[in-house]
């Protein structure tokens, strides 16, 4: 089917959206240069799944006429759906991230619409840290640009599982299939390159509506599917690993002990003893009856209890606790264990029986610097991993990240938006695992001791 | 080992255990928030209204620290233009659960002076300065917020963790970025955090919720009959605080609301939905947004959430 060329205000009919829990959360990202055509993109995808509602819509068509998008044709421009802020606006960029939401019958979304600029580097960072996917869109008419290959080493460094590339304007270069061709050849060496092993690429125009949620006609020599349902099918990542051999690992947020005051309905007496780690589970599985290891000081202990409050029976009704066999990421839990053993926020619960997270003082880390001053050896600086705080060190600067060659150069300092590796050394060790092992405790950010800022992502790599 | 009260033990076997449903996960990264939040910060606080959005919240933060009591107080800026219903389940909420409320009156406000009442009565923008001053008395240094993206696109740009200043300003164009799940809150004297555990909830996800954890809500987010009437193409209460013109005929019609807030400027919407399995059935086929579909103040202009909350709205 070939999509209409003009968006006419349309609200999803009654039983078109989902009243199912379509199942699993998924959350992608966009990126790419300014003007590829990101927000664009955002607001067909969630025009054309029927997700937008008829007085957003009215808005986005007020404002459109307004600035005499598309000549009065009565054309929508889809960019204002995300471009939330007067500024944006005002200006047509996008300036921070915009996260929407829609699902279909397949699953839920939840999709962050990030800026292009370099300025605005750190905010894409932000959008792509928890994606699972990323949509890196290229403007078929000028192809690979710098900032494609800046995001692509983002989604490089961040592990981001999948990236779609979405070849955008192809109706300005009439449909061609060479042009896309070429593209796409460019986008995946780079992609090879930097060992991205996910790659989809797409014809779209975001304008028009090819192969957005509809394959398009125009593009017949394209025989892959259309945006929405390659994400649709994309995997999500499963952290609790079930059947492969992913770790259990829990930061403690938080030590419950409700001698202060109880929960409604239960009996403060048979509680004074109680003492519960609470934390959600950053990886793997665990069951009563497990034996672990605290870390960074190394105790063996053993699982007793796993327990989270549950439903009330009926509304009002005090909530009766569960105490669960087993539970997985990426549950909220609260563990009980064995020995009475001194744990507080910041220690770190890993089965005893995988490879255990070494306590270190020495890190050995790649880094995305987002602060405006240059980072500089010896520089000072906190480290925020799970739960913990700790001071550190920048010991040395082993390279940054040359975004033509791809290669690491040396260098005296990370400048903002520039990719680099370090060497930190900790005042207090840590319990750190390869951050491509377990993005969550192999991921942690460096902060500014005397402005509260946050200065850098940074991922824990094999010393 | 400690005996804890259980009503039944669920077993998730190996079969269940890391398959979880969209709503499960929602949960567990709210949980996470709250815990952080409260781990981190001295003396943090929860806005609360009686609204369904703050209700769930609430729901949360019981369950984060279960089996200990919340470990905070409550914060409703109160405008006086509430509905009794919502002011009289907020009342027993905060008690069944054994918290602190703390109430900033817009009503004290006006009586001296420090505030004037608007030319158009609404009371929403005029809270901002009675929350302020409430952080600023109780020195809370964290104000959890039930605000979610999906409402307005102003709040589809905020952090989870969202840093102001003492005048409690938003500034959208210096946010910091917020990486994986690890939220910075460090902050110097006089800037105080505001907290959004969830933000990536929709209004669809909040019913399913209610729905399934048997959420207690104050009754007027049911059907109910009701003396009404029309203005701006909303249906409007009559009431103390929203008087039909005499253009205005009234009306006695079934309807409910789908989100609470001042009286004089939250609009009813039609609806036989009696109970929250017909409300989750209607809001998911619904064609208007929430606040598109009851409130004013939201529909005077494309920034007007922006522009409350640069200038410290929640
Ligand atoms: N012809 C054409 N124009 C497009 C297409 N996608 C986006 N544009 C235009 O490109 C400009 C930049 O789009 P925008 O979505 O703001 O780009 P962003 O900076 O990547 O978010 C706008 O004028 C869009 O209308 C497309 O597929 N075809
Ligand atoms: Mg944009």
């Amino acid at each position: 089917m070939t999509s209409p060329s003009t968006v006419t205000p349309q609200a999803p009919a009654a039983g078109q959206v989902p009243t199912i829990d379509p199942g699993s959360l998924f959350r992608f990202a966009t990126a790419g240069s300014v003007d590829d055509g990101k927000s664009t993109l955002v607001g067909r995808l969630l025009h054309d799944a029927k997700a937008i509602l008829a007085d957003q819509l009215e808005a986005v068509g007020r404002t459109s006429a307004e600035r005499g998008f598309g000549g009065g044709t009565g054309r929508l421009d889809l960019a204002l759906l995300t471009d939330g802020l007067r500024a944006e606006r005002e200006q047509g960029i996008t300036i921070d991230v915009a996260y929407r939401y829609f699902a279909t019958d397949r699953r839920s979304f939840i999709l962050a619409d990030c800026p292009g600029h370099v300025q605005y580097t750190k905010n894409t960072v932000t959008g792509a840290s928890t994606a699972d996917a990323v949509v890196l869109l290229v403007d078929a008419r000028h192809g690979v640009v710098e900032q494609t290959r800046r995001h692509l080493a983002v989604v490089s460094l961040l592990r981001v599982p999948h990236v779609v590339i979405a070849v955008n304007k192809i109706d300005l270069v009439d449909y061609d299939q060479e042009v896309f061709d070429r593209v796409t050849a460019d986008a995946t060496d780079v992609a090879t390159r930097l060992g991205i092993e996910d790659v989809h690429v797409v014809p779209v125009s975001a304008l028009e509506g090819d192969n957005v949620v509809e394959t398009s006609e125009r593009t017949p020599w394209y025989t892959g599917r259309p945006l929405l349902r390659v994400l649709e099918e994309l995997p999500t990542v499963d952290e609790s690993g079930r059947g492969t051999a992913r770790p259990f690992r829990l930061p403690v947020q938080y030590v419950i002990r409700p001698q202060g005051g109880t929960a409604p309905g239960l009996d403060a007496d048979a509680l004074r003893d109680y003492r519960g780690y609470a934390g959600q589970i950053a990886s793997g599985t665990v069951a009563v009856g497990d034996e672990v290891v605290v870390l960074p000081a190394g105790r063996r202990t053993t699982v007793t209890g796993i327990d989270v409050a549950g439903t009330a029976p009926v509304p009002g009704a005090p909530l009766p606790g569960e105490q669960l066999t087993e539970a997985a990421a990426p549950l909220s839990v609260t563990l009980r264990l064995a020995d009475d053993i001194d744990i507080a926020r910041g220690d770190l619960v890993a089965s005893a029986d995988a490879e255990l997270p070494e306590p270190t003082r020495d890190l050995v880390a790649s880094v995305a610097w987002l602060g405006e001053r240059p980072l500089q050896p010896r520089a000072r600086v906190l480290v925020k991993h799970g739960a913990a705080t700790v001071q550190a060190m920048v010991q040395d600067l082993e390279g940054r990240l040359d975004l033509e060659e791809l290669v690491l150069r040396d260098a005296g300092t990370l400048e903002l938006n520039d990719i680099g590796r370090v060497r930190l050394r900790l005042a207090s060790p840590l319990p750190v695992d390869p951050y491509d092992r377990l993005r969550r405790t192999g991921a942690f950010l460096l902060v500014d001791p005397a402005t509260g800022n946050t200065l850098g992502a940074g991922l824990v790599r094999d010393a | 080992m400690t005996a804890i009260p259980t009503a039944a033990t669920h077993d998730h076997g190996p079969a269940e255990a890391g398959v979880h449903s969209s709503l499960d996960a929602l949960e567990a990264e709210s949980i996470h928030i709250l815990r952080e939040v409260v781990a981190e910060f001295d003396r943090p606080a929860m806005l609360f209204s009686g609204g369904k959005d703050s209700v769930v919240m609430l729901h949360l933060a019981a369950k984060a620290f279960w089996p200990g009591r919340i470990p905070f107080p409550v914060l409703h800026v109160d405008t006086g233009h509430n509905f009794p219903e919502v002011l009289d389940f907020r009342d027993r909420t905060v008690e069944r659960l054994g918290i602190r409320l703390v109430v900033a009156g817009v009503q004290d406000y006006i009586d001296d002076g420090r505030l004037l009442e608007r030319a158009d009565g609404t009371r929403n923008p005029l809270q901002t300065l009675p929350l302020l001053d409430a952080i600023a008395a109780n020195k809370f240094d964290a104000v959890f917020g039930g605000g979610r993206r999906d409402e307005d696109k102003a709040r589809a740009k905020e952090r989870i963790l969202s840093l102001r200043d003492e005048f409690g300003q938003w500034d959208p164009r210096n946010q910091r970025p917020e990486l994986w799940n690890l939220y910075n809150g460090r902050h110097t004297a006089g800037q105080h955090v505001r907290a959004f555990p969830i933000s990536n909830w929709t209004e669809l996800d909040i019913w399913r919720y209610i729905e399934r954890e048997n959420i207690e809500l104050p009754p007027i987010y049911y059907a109910h009959e009701r003396d009404v009437f029309r203005r701006d193409g909303m249906w409007m209460a009559v009431g103390e605080f929203s008087a039909p013109a005499p253009t205005e005929p009234v009306e006695r019609r079934s309807v409910r609301y789908r989100t609470v807030g001042d009286m004089s400027c939250t609009g009813a919407v039609l609806s036989d939905a009696g109970t929250v399995a017909d409300v989750v059935a209607e809001v998911a086929v619904s064609t208007l947004t929430e606040r598109g579909a009851t409130r004013a103040d939201d529909r005077i202009s494309e920034a007007a959430m922006e522009d409350r909350k640069k200038d410290g709205y929640f």
